[in-house]
């Protein structure tokens, strides 16, 4: 398992694609939270980091999916997932080892932004005026909610051999898990009856809960079993082919 | 009789309704260098994925220095190497890193220096700064060798080491693999015949999932083949099988040439010989024809 998340993360670093992630990362959430005029903390005047928390997900959500496609559909396609899985280890732990890789390099991502508390710390009047607990709670939920999908992202690219394919998959499934739940929960048909099932069976609500700043187990359990539900789901599919 | 290193018995593989692998059995002894021949789709690499545990037998069992090939299928990859079909390998990765993410996988004591060794056996020195993708083919193949090495395994099981190779790489892997033969139990397919004869002491031919032959290329061909071959040309024209020569079976290649099968075990060159000294003839050739393992080959899977 450790030679596998090594050599992930050995991958991520020698392709662009961890310089990428982490640009993108920070860059987007900078412009978001500082610059654009509709969401600008300097323009709303506001000291608060809503506007980046309500953002967050979304920017997780397909670097997620674009960091995890390559994952299984290149193996597949280049057939050396068969020089992995002739080497003295067992399937979970090439997802394990895959899995980790991918989210350690997301929840990376999410370090730079913690310059942007600072900031806030400094802007507030008076100074330090801020709502740690609620701040703390949503990076909890922005690390539980990238690790679903990174799971999620594991699981599409493991049932094709198309990048693409792996790709897009990855973005619906968690668009559908994030947001699906939740926004069907308001359709006229189940509201009073099946709206509170669906919407804790979305990440949406879990989320929000955790942002709170009331770090509740019920939704860290949540988080947890989709994101091990995923993983199981993408060992089953790689001990298939046997 | 020699330690039995891989046992295979009654292997079978069904994917859906085609049966991949049907009932192979064999052995192989310690020091063996065993060719696997069969043509494409005969079920070469599905049997050697079932030895490495990457696929589950339908039916059967094999065994590897004892280890099952299902049960214990991480202690038979600690003790096997193994080169995938079509050599697989990470073409962004450069050889040294490739090799020691191969040793980490493989839980090696000390790879710096173990590496240096396979690159040495394998002489891949030239190249070992080189990115995979830039390798030409012939070293590529070096490098699926080298990781196949890399835990000093006592079994290799190569799937076609030399495919796709130009003339001179083929001779160059086909040296080292005899090299690595004179120590390690060697399973090793192809559907190249002369490769066999070169390399291996003893073939084994499927066809269609089933083993059709086994053992030393020299005795198989004495045993598809019942007669001998022998070439008689002399100088004389003559157009017509001459009545002498009728006691044999006869192919006709030309005027005064023709192509003589004895009927058993037979030398009956002093027979030809006396022949043409009789009829006045001018002995140009008379040769025993070699019975090349291609046509063993062509004859156990085309009747089938």
């Amino acid at each position: 398992m450790k030679a596998i998340f090594f050599k992930e993360v050995s991958a991520f670093l020698s392709s662009l694609i961890a310089y990428m992630v982490l640009a993108v990362f920070f860059i987007t959430s900078g412009l978001w939270l500082w610059i654009f005029p509709q969401t600008s903390i300097l323009e709303s005047g506001y000291a608060s980091l809503q506007p980046f928390f309500d953002f967050a997900p979304w920017l997780l959500m397909f670097l997620a999916s674009a960091i995890t496609m390559r994952s299984f559909a290149e193996e597949q396609k280049t057939q050396t997932i068969e020089l992995l899985l002739t080497r003295p280890f067992r399937e979970w732990e090439v997802v394990l080892g895959k899995f980790l890789a991918s989210a350690f390099l997301l929840t990376i991502a999410l370090l730079p932004t913690v310059t942007y508390v600072v900031f806030l710390y400094w802007l507030s009047t008076p100074v330090g005026n801020l709502p740690i607990g609620a701040i703390i709670g949503s990076y909890m939920g922005l690390i539980l909610l990238g690790s679903s999908f990174v799971s999620i992202g594991l699981f599409a690219s493991v049932i094709t051999s198309s990048q693409t394919v792996a790709f897009l998959l990855s973005l619906f499934i968690s668009f559908f898990f994030y947001y699906g739940f939740g926004a069907l929960s308001q359709m006229a048909t189940f509201i009073g009856r099946y709206d509170w099932i669906l919407e804790q069976l979305g990440m949406y609500a879990h989320y929000i809960s955790l942002g709170r700043g009331v770090i509740d187990s019920r939704d860290v359990i949540y988080f947890l079993s989709v994101t091990v539900a995923f993983l199981f789901f993408t060992q089953l599919v790689l001990e298939s082919r046997k | 009789m020699a330690e039995t290193y891989i046992e295979v018995k009654n292997l079978t593989k069904r994917f859906d309704e085609q049966i991949a692998v049907n009932r192979v059995s064999f052995s192989v002894s310690k020091g063996e260098v065993v060719g696997f021949l069969g043509p494409n789709g005969a079920g070469k690499s599905t049997t050697m994925r079932m030895l490495l545990g990457y696929y589950l037998p339908t039916e059967g069992e094999a065994k590897i220095l004892g280890y099952d090939c299902i049960e214990e299928s991480l202690e038979v990859r600690k003790h096997t190497g193994y080169l995938p079909e079509n050599n697989p390998l990470y073409y962004d990765m450069y050889v040294k890193e490739f090799l020691l993410f191969m040793a980490y996988s493989q839980k090696i004591a000390n790879p710096s220096k173990r590496i240096k060794e396979v690159i040495e056996i394998t002489g891949l020195g030239p190249e070992q700064h080189k990115q995979i993708g830039q390798l030409s083919r012939g070293y590529k193949q070096r490098v699926g060798l080298a990781h196949a090495l890399l835990h000093d395994p006592e079994v290799l099981i190569l799937d076609e080491p030399t495919s796709g190779l130009d003339p001179n790489q083929v001779i160059e892997i086909r040296t080292l693999i005899r090299e690595l033969g004179k120590e390690r139990t060697i399973l090793l397919s192809t559907h190249i015949m002369q490769e066999v004869e070169q390399v291996c002491s003893r073939v084994i031919i499927i066809n269609k999932g089933r083993l059709v032959a086994d053992g030393d290329p020299a005795h198989l061909k004495k045993t598809i083949f019942s007669r001998r071959r022998f070439r008689l040309e002399i100088q004389e024209k003559i157009t017509d099988i001459p009545e002498s020569l009728k006691r044999w079976h006869v192919e006709v290649i030309g005027p005064g040439h023709w192509i003589v099968y004895s009927e058993s075990e037979e030398d009956i060159r002093p027979i030809l010989y006396q022949l043409c000294v009789s009829n006045n003839w001018t002995l140009l050739t008379l040769v025993e024809e070699e019975q090349a393992l291609e046509e063993v080959f062509h004859k156990l899977t085309m009747e089938t």
